[in-house]
């Protein structure tokens, strides 16, 4: 139903605009004209989404923290009936049917049973929140379209009904920009003053209620913001646009930080530039619907963050993971290296493939760690393919040896772990031991034994102990 | 009635046989759906498959149903991937990776189709969209009799599933409670996933092209949600389940036609109706269903604070009993022991003297043999209670009371006498209290 109408409205426009249909590429006035804002009604077009995608932004970072980002979804669906219904009220009231005060007034007013019902299902019966959403929003959606199909032969005008469903942002006129702009300030407003009870409710439910918050309320203040931003857009963009700006931006933005205020602040922009950009696009290539172009803008933005983010991004966390595993190879290395010169005098070379019975390297691993050590000037490859530490290679090991020896001792005094078995356990952890710690061990093991230096292997080292 | 004077077998009868099938069809896996949190899966999905359905548009260049349907269907379980594919990579909330992977398709799909209807004869109407009111339109000649195409496509998908949740009953119902014990079990979760994926996506196609997907959106959720609040049991949830889907079916047609007519308007979207029907169905069943409803629930919980305050003013009368016989209380003395609502206390007295346990007497109440007989087996639950917490529980005593409280409305003959002996029949309880005989 929703994608016919958003057919016949794209399809009415496109044929009604252009016989000619394809992409042509926009001259560079054309592209002054956008860019620049000179164009009234392009400007208030783009103003108009691009306040709409930071308002959007802003409300879905707490939604997606609520796991709830398909609230949206549900509640933008609730509000169809409320707009049906004000449209047949309205003229026995003596309003104009198509009057936007009424219809939104009528569309939140249903949002809110919306809010009602979720909430209704939610907490007084044993389902769970997904099946309260899609209960909502089919439910009420269905009602929804039975209640247009009735507006639309008894009155006759109803065309612009439809625009709820499906968006037309070419339609924004002026006060519908400065109506999402004061929404905008509001939510903000509301979101600043609850700010910390939010975030509360958003992270640990539990929590606040056991401080005596109300997080009922605070639910409602929550869905109230989706409701309202979910509103405003409505008539501008359209119910599934409307789940897009409230889901892609703060999605996105949560690959670029791990702190909530920069958060919202980054997914306010993504939305933004999803709103300014999508509509940039729909006026400078005039068949590309200007609803699909922003949500394909946020998405592109989501794909980069996916790829990109500083924080959480998927090329970020695989080099993280790459650094990680180098680094204890290089630890592997230089411990293996050190205990087998220990064991046979330093100035004994090791052959390369004694070393690669030390672990379950492949040989492409191992050389490429002796390689990057030699390069640090750590390692040094005499004539005969013989590897030996160099004095600053000898530093080094030293203190990794040490590192995994002292916790060896502390596992072996302090947490009973049989001399046989620490040596694995102390593997996984000596990678990640700070600084502060080894001081600490030190201090709690070696001041009694007044041992100086590299504390001696609590077990006996042999190279084949350590194949794994 | 008059609306449904105009009542055809040959036209509504196949309408309602449509919204049926759709219906029966969608909430078969829409149980599973539930079971595994994924209800708005099938959602994501009916707006997903626009793209698909561009696609098979600009590659073929025809309108004809099979490419359109495989598409669809290819791009449903792409829908379902890639929402698993960003959730793991990303390490995304499921529910913000499934919208934004369909708010994205779709978007794709409606560019896509304004560029399409350029070069294809388009008429987004017929295809992409259908309307159950428009079932008839298009019969097929089965064996000389005349079927809508709709049914038969309706009728396969529904066999389609029920053979599927049939013969995988077990395997998708281990993997939608326990996918890690069906793992250790030697069923694949990840292939019932994907199993339960394409019926799900070829279900959201086939009505979307049928019947539109306000229909098949609302009964993958509504009828197992109702369902599921009406037995404990999945076989039978998922019997039930259809059984809703289908009354909600036929109603929803009725009252497509019957309820606009009081506001005299004519007939209404059956599809809306239909959705709106099983909505009604849920609300009801969520008030009074026998084990979960809301209202039985509290209908519950007010009775066992009705019987439990009765039995206190009795245990309460028979306490000043002991202390002087044959004692008078008013409802006003009654009541500030208990504090204790004064219209509960009186009608729950009055219910007393009815039955013969106290006497009504101007100054109040005066317990009868028969009230003192009751009122010394609750009395003397308690103090068997108190006298058992402290020898063989060990609670303090000033702890005991509260407890014993609790416990004696709940303590019958059998439990009392044994009791009894736990504690060797005591003569007073920890409070030096006498434990009335039985």
């Amino acid at each position: 139903m929703r994608t016919l109408g958003a057919l016949h409205s794209f399809l009415a426009f496109a044929a009604s605009s252009l016989t000619d249909r394809s992409i042509r590429w926009p001259t560079w006035m054309e592209w002054q004209r956008v860019l620049f804002l000179q164009d009234y009604n392009t400007r208030v077009v783009m103003l108009g989404t691009m306040l709409l995608g930071l308002a959007a932004g802003m409300v879905g970072s707490f939604t997606l923290l609520r796991r709830r980002a398909l609230m949206g979804d549900a509640l933008s669906h609730a509000t169809l009936p409320g707009v049906g219904l004000a449209f047949l009220i309205a003229p026995s009231l003596g309003l104009a049917e198509k009057s936007l005060p009424v219809l939104l007034t009528g569309a939140a007013l249903s949002g809110i049973a919306g809010v009602v019902a979720i909430l209704y299902v939610r907490n007084l019966t044993r389902l769970k929140e997904d099946a309260a959403l899609g209960i909502v929003l089919s439910v009420f959606f269905g009602a929804g379209i039975a209640i247009l199909s009735i507006a639309q032969q008894s009155v006759g005008h109803s065309a612009g009904l439809e625009s709820f469903i499906y968006g037309k942002p070419a339609s924004m006129i002026e006060s519908d920009r400065l109506l999402i702009g004061c929404t905008g300030i509001l939510s903000l407003l509301i979101m600043g003053s609850l700010f910390k009870e939010l975030t509360l409710l958003c992270f640990d439910e539990g929590f606040a209620k056991s401080r005596g918050y109300p997080v009922l309320l605070l639910d409602l203040v929550l869905m109230g913001l989706v409701v309202i931003v979910t509103i405003i857009g409505l008539q501008a963009v359209g119910l599934v646009l409307m789940i897009a700006l409230l889901v892609i931006p703060a999605a996105a933005s949560r690959f670029w930080t791990q702190n909530l205020k920069q958060m919202i602040l980054i997914s306010a922009a993504i939305g933004g530039a999803g709103g300014f950009l999508g509509a940039a696009m729909s006026a400078l290539f005039r068949n590309l619907p200007a609803g699909a172009m922003i949500v394909l803008v946020c998405s592109a933005l989501f794909f980069v963050s996916m790829m990109f983010g500083t924080e959480r991004g998927v090329v970020v966390r695989a080099l993280r993971r790459r650094d990680l595993n180098r680094s204890v190879d290089h630890q592997h290395l230089l411990r293996g290296m050190f205990e087998l010169q220990e064991s046979r005098g330093p100035k004994a070379g090791i052959p390369f493939s004694e070393l690669q019975t030390l672990r379950s390297w492949s040989s492409h691993r191992l050389l490429s760690e002796i390689e990057r050590c030699r390069r640090r000037g750590l390692v040094f490859r005499d004539s005969g393919q013989h590897l030996s530490l160099t004095s600053s290679g000898m530093v080094e090991a030293s203190r990794l040896v040490h590192e995994h020896r002292l916790w060896e001792l502390y596992l072996i005094t302090h947490a009973d772990v049989a001399p046989g078995r620490v040596d694995q356990s102390a593997d996984a952890i000596e990678h990640v031991l700070e600084p502060e710690l080894i001081a600490q061990l030190e201090e709690l093991l070696l001041q009694k034994r007044r041992v100086q230096g590299i504390a001696p292997s609590p077990h006996p080292v042999d190279a084949t102990e350590h194949v794994s | 009635m008059s609306a449904l004077s105009n009542w055809s077998w040959d036209y509504d009868g196949w309408i309602v046989l449509a919204g049926i099938l759709c219906a029966v069809a969608a909430s078969l896996p829409g149980n599973f759906l539930l079971l595994r949190r994924m209800s708005l899966l099938g959602d994501a999905i009916s707006h997903a498959i626009l793209p698909g359905l561009a696609v098979a548009f600009l590659v073929t260049g025809s309108r004809s149903s099979l490419p359109m349907f495989l598409g669809a269907v290819v791009v449903g379980l792409l829908t379902a991937v890639f929402t698993e594919w960003i959730r793991n990579f990303g390490e995304v909330d499921e529910g913000a990776s499934m919208g934004v992977v369909f708010t994205t398709l779709f978007a794709l799909g409606l560019v896509m189709i304004v560029q399409a209807a350029d070069h294809v004869d388009l008429d987004p109407g017929c295809v992409l969209y259908g309307s159950l009111e428009t079932t008839t339109f298009d019969m097929v000649d089965v064996a000389g009799t005349e079927i809508p195409r709709v049914v038969l496509v309706l009728a396969a998908v529904t066999v389609i599933n029920l053979v599927v949740v049939v013969l995988f009953f077990k395997e998708l119902k281990l993997s939608a409670f326990d996918p890690a014990l069906a793992t250790t079990c030697g069923i694949s979760a990840r292939l019932m996933h994907y199993l339960l994926m394409i019926i799900v996506a070829v279900t959201a196609v086939a009505s979307f092209e049928s019947v539109g997907n306000i229909l098949v959106v609302a009964m993958f959720v509504v009828p197992p949600a109702t369902a599921f609040l009406l037995t404990e049991r999945l076989r039978s949830m998922i019997i039930v389940s259809a059984l809703i889907a289908a009354v909600s079916a036929t109603l929803g047609h009725v009252s497509a036609l019957v309820v606009p007519s009081w506001f005299g308007y004519r007939s209404t979207s059956t599809s809306g109706m239909m959705a709106l029907c099983a909505g009604i169905l849920f609300f009801a069943v969520s008030l009074f269903a026998p084990q979960q409803g809301v209202l039985i629930r509290i209908l519950r919980r007010q009775r066992l604070s009705l019987r439990i305050l009765s039995e206190d003013l009795i245990a309460l009368l028979y306490r000043m009993d002991e202390r002087k016989s044959g004692v008078v209380a008013s409802i006003g003395q009654l009541r500030a022991a208990l504090l204790s609502g004064g219209f509960m206390s009186s009608l729950l007295m009055k219910q007393h003297s009815r039955k013969g346990h106290v006497i009504a007497t101007e100054n109040g109440y005066q317990l009868t043999d028969s009230g003192r007989r009751l009122g010394a087996e609750l009395v003397r639950s308690h103090r068997l209670w108190e006298q058992y917490l402290v020898s063989e529980g060990g609670v303090a005593v000033d702890r005991i009371h509260g407890q014993a409280e609790q416990l004696e409305h709940f303590t019958g003959r059998e439990l009392r006498d044994r009791l009894q002996q736990e504690t060797s029949a005591p003569v007073l309880d920890p409070h030096g209290s006498p434990i009335p005989p039985e």
